[in-house]
C-alpha cells in the first residue's frame, strides 16, 4: 500500500529523532556506567534545560542554536552542583538512596516549574521552522535535519572527550573500579561530580536542538525519560555505542510505528521493544553479561 | 407615631388617624428616598470558567476576553435594570484544559457564591462543569463545547446557546454534497483527522457513519494526542492515500501545524473541508500563515455579518490587539444571553434565572440563529456558517441567504 518514497520519508525522520534521543540517552548511560545509578531526575533536567532554552530566546532574542555555548556549560556546572551539594550530600555513598534522591530532585523540579511558569504548553517561533530540505526522496524540515546534525556532532566530541583526555580516561577508571582509581590518586567523588555534569550537559545541547521543533511544558520529561531508559536498556547499561545505536533504532521503530499504527497506537513499538529486550536478551544489544 | 396620634387625638375617627399615619409614612419614605437611590445594588456576579492556561489556553483566553468585553458593556450601560441597575461581576476561574480542575473551579465559584456560570470552551470540559454546577443548581450557559452529550443528560441548569455537532456535521455534509454536485462530483474519497478528546472523536464518528451514505469513501481517520508537535506521520499517510478531501477536525494549534505540514509535504487534496476546524476559521490563522490558510473550508460558529452589532464588536476587538475568533463573539452573545434571563428573572436567584433561560426568546444577539428557543437546554434556532479563505480573508460561502462570495471548489493546483 505505501510506496517507497513515503517509507524513506517516514524512516530518514525516525533517524533524525533517533539522533536526539541518542544524545539523551548518552547522557542518563553515561552517569549509570559511572555512578552505577538510574539517574530519575534525567527527563526533569532536560526539561529545566528547555526552559533555559525558551526564556533565552523569548527575553533576550537569542537564536535558540545561538543559546547552546551558554547552556552547556550552564546546565554542565548546575549539574556538577547538584551532584556535590544534593545527591552526594544526601545518599551518604549508598546506591539506592542516590536513586531516592535522584527521583525527589525530579518531583522538585516538576512541581518548581509548574508553580513558576504554569502547565502551559510553551513552543517557540523562528523564521526557519518551516524550511524544508529535501533528503533523497523525502522532504525533511531544515530544523530536524540541524537536530540530528548537532546530535551527532555532540555524540562525537562525547566520544573524543571518554576516549582520549584524561578527564575521560579518569571516567573511565571510576567506571571499572573505583577503589583502584582512588588508590592511583584519582578524586573520585570530583569525577562522580563530573560525569553527573557531563551528563546535564549533554541535556543542555539536546534541549537548544529540540526545541525549534518541539515544545516545553512541566511534563515535558516524561516521554524522554521513558525513550531514554528503553534505549540504554536496549544498547546495554552503560554502553556509549549500544545507547547511540539504540537511539537511532528507537528513533526508527516510533517513527514506522506512527506511520502503521497511527500516532497514538505507534509507541507501541518502544515498550515492545524494551519488554523484548529483558526478556531474551537483559545484557543489551552491546552490554556484556554480568 | 400611632400612640401620639392616639393621645393627642383621642376622639379622632379611625378614619383620620389612618390618613395622619398615610401622612408619615409618606413623609418618612420621602425623607429616606434620596439614600435608597444613591445605595448601589448589589452585583450580580458571574462565574466566567475557561480553560486559560494548558494546551487550550488560546481559546480559553479568547473566550474570557470576550465575555469580559461583554460584560464592561452591559455595566457601562447601567447594568440589570430590573435589578435597580445592578452591576455584573464576573469571577474568573482557570479550568487549566483539564476537565477535573474545571469540576474543581465549580466549587470554588459556588463558595463565592456565583448566580450563574458561562464556560467552559471546550466539550470534556463542559461535561464536568455542567454537571458539578448542576449539584447546586447553579445555572450554566456553555459558550463553544459542542458534544452533544451536553445537552443530552437532563441537566435542568445546562443552557447552550451554539449548535452542537450533531447539526453541525450534518449541515456540513449537505453542503458539502452541494459544493461537489455543484462542481460536478470531482471528490469522491475522504480523509478525517481528528484530535483524541470528547470534540475531535465525536465528530469523527459522525462522519465516517454519514459520509458513505451520502456517496463519500473514507479512507483513513487518523487520530492524535492534544499536544501534537509532529503530523509528518499523518501527513505522508495522507501523501499514499491521496484522498480527495481532507477534513480535519482539531484545536487551533495542531489544526495550524497538520495544514503547513500538508503544504511542505505537497500534500495538496481538492478541499480541506474542516468540520469545526479549530484555525480553519480564524483571523489569526489567515493573518499569520496566509498562504497555508488559502482555500481552506471550515463549517463553524459563525457570526451574521447583516447585523451591526457583530461588525462593531470585530472592531471594539482588534482595536484591543486581539483576533476576532469565535471563541469571542460567542463567549460575548452567552453573557448577553444571560443578561436578558436576569433582566427579566428580575432576580439573581439561580431558580428564576434557571426558569429565564427556559423561556427565553432573545433575538438581540447577532448570530445567525433567530429568537432564542431552549428545549432541553439546546437553542433550537443555532446554526453554523460555511466559509472559506479567499484572498486573505474569510469570506462566508454557505447560506446563501448572507454568502458574501462563491466557493472555490476544487481549489487550485498550487
Amino acid at each position: 500500500m505505501l510506496e517507497p518514497s513515503i517509507l524513506t520519508a517516514s524512516l530518514v525522520h525516525g533517524l533524525a529523532n533517533g539522533a536526539v534521543y541518542a544524545l539523551v540517552a548518552l547522557g542518563l548511560s553515561l552517569v549509570y556506567g559511572v555512578l552505577h545509578i538510574i539517574n530519575f531526575a534525567h527527563g526533569a533536567l532536560l526539561m529545566a534545560a528547555l526552559y533555559g532554552v525558551y526564556f533565552l530566546v523569548e527575553r533576550l532574542g537569542l537564536d535558540p542554536y545561538a543559546a547552546i555555548p551558554i547552556l552547556v556549560p550552564a546546565a554542565g556546572a548546575a549539574g556538577y552542583l547538584l551532584h556535590r551539594w544534593v545527591v552526594a550530600k544526601a545518599s551518604r555513598g549508598r546506591e539506592e538512596a542516590v536513586l531516592l534522591v535522584t527521583l525527589g530532585i525530579a518531583l522538585v523540579l516538576e512541581n518548581l516549574a509548574v508553580a513558576l511558569f504554569r502547565s502551559d504548553t510553551r513552543t517557540i517561533e523562528t523564521g526557519w521552522a518551516f524550511a524544508m530540505v529535501a533528503v533523497g526522496p523525502a522532504l525533511l524540515p531544515a530544523a530536524k535535519l540541524a537536530a540530528a546534525a548537532g546530535a551527532l556532532l555532540a555524540v562525537a566530541l562525547l566520544w573524543a572527550l571518554v576516549r582520549a583526555t584524561d578527564l575521560g580516561r579518569a571516567i573511565r577508571a571510576v567506571a571499572k573500579d573505583r577503589e583502584a582509581a582512588r588508590l592511583v590518586g584519582i578524586d573520585v567523588e570530583h569525577v562522580f561530580a563530573l560525569a553527573f555534569a557531563i551528563g546535564t550537559a549533554t541535556l543542555g545541547a539536546a534541549a537548544c536542538l529540540l526545541l525549534p521543533t518541539y515544545y516545553v511544558s512541566p511534563q515535558v520529561g516524561h516521554g524522554f525519560v521513558l525513550i531514554a531508559f528503553t534505549i540504554v536498556v536496549l544498547g546495554g547499561m552503560g554502553s556509549f555505542w549500544g545507547a547511540f545505536w539504540g537511539g537511532l533504532l528507537i528513533g526508527v521503530v516510533e517513527s514506522l510505528g506512527g506511520l502503521f499504527l497511527g500516532e497514538s497506537l505507534g509507541q507501541i513499538g518502544i515498550f515492545a521493544i524494551f519488554i523484548a529486550t529483558l526478556l531474551l536478551r537483559p545484557t543489551g544489544l552491546f552490554g556484556r553479561a554480568v | 407615631m400611632n400612640r401620639i396620634a392616639t393621645v393627642s387625638h383621642p376622639r379622632s375617627s379611625p378614619l383620620s388617624r389612618r390618613h395622619l399615619l398615610a401622612g408619615t409614612a409618606g413623609g418618612v419614605a420621602a425623607l429616606a428616598a434620596p439614600a435608597l437611590l444613591r445605595a448601589q445594588p448589589a452585583p450580580v456576579k458571574i462565574g466566567l470558567l475557561h480553560p486559560v492556561t494548558g494546551f487550550l489556553a488560546f481559546s480559553g483566553q479568547q473566550c474570557r476576553e470576550g465575555a469580559l468585553m461583554a460584560i464592561e458593556a452591559i455595566n457601562a450601560a447601567g447594568g440589570i435594570r430590573s435589578l435597580g441597575g445592578a452591576k455584573l461581576e464576573p469571577v474568573l476561574g482557570d479550568a487549566q484544559s483539564k476537565p477535573e480542575v474545571g469540576a474543581a473551579e465549580v466549587e470554588k465559584m459556588n463558595e463565592a457564591g456565583v448566580a450563574a456560570i458561562i464556560g467552559a470552551f471546550s466539550s470534556a470540559i463542559s461535561l464536568a462543569t455542567t454537571q458539578s454546577a448542576a449539584r447546586y443548581g447553579i445555572p450554566h450557559i456553555v459558550d463553544v463545547g459542542v458534544s452533544d452529550q451536553i445537552v443530552q443528560r437532563g441537566l435542568a441548569n445546562t443552557f447552550r446557546f451554539c449548535p452542537g455537532y450533531g447539526l453541525i456535521a450534518q449541515i456540513a455534509i449537505d453542503n458539502l454534497v452541494a459544493l461537489n454536485d455543484a462542481a460536478g462530483k470531482p471528490a469522491r474519497t475522504v480523509a478525517i483527522v481528528h484530535e483524541e478528546s470528547l470534540f475531535g472523536t465525536g465528530t469523527a464518528q459522525l462522519l465516517q457513519k454519514e459520509l458513505p451514505a451520502r456517496g463519500f469513501e473514507v479512507v483513513e481517520v487518523a487520530k492524535h494526542a492534544n499536544p501534537t508537535r509532529d503530523f509528518t506521520n499523518v501527513v505522508l499517510k495522507l501523501k499514499a492515500l491521496a484522498p480527495d478531501i481532507v477534513i480535519p477536525a482539531n484545536y487551533y494549534n495542531e489544526y495550524v501545524l497538520l495544514a503547513r505540514t500538508m503544504r511542505q509535504q505537497g500534500v495538496r487534496p481538492k478541499a480541506i473541508y474542516s468540520v469545526l476546524g479549530g484555525a480553519a476559521s480564524s483571523f489569526k490563522f489567515v493573518k499569520e500563515f496566509p498562504d497555508d490558510a488559502a482555500y481552506i473550508m471550515d463549517c463553524n460558529h459563525w457570526y451574521d455579518p447583516r447585523k451591526a452589532e457583530a461588525l462593531e464588536l470585530r472592531r471594539k476587538v482588534e482595536a484591543r490587539g486581539l483576533f476576532y475568533t469565535y471563541e469571542v463573539f460567542l463567549a460575548h452573545e452567552a453573557v448577553r444571553l444571560l443578561a436578558d434571563a436576569l433582566e427579566r428573572a428580575g432576580s439573581a436567584s439561580r431558580e428564576r434565572i434557571v426558569e429565564a433561560l427556559a423561556t427565553s426568546r432573545w433575538d438581540g444577539h447577532f448570530m445567525p440563529y433567530g429568537p432564542t428557543r431552549f428545549v432541553n437546554g439546546q437553542n433550537e434556532g443555532a446554526r453554523p456558517v460555511n466559509t472559506q479563505v479567499l484572498n486573505g480573508t474569510i469570506e462566508v460561502i454557505f447560506p446563501a441567504e448572507f454568502a458574501s462570495a462563491r466557493p472555490v471548489f476544487p481549489m487550485p493546483r498550487a
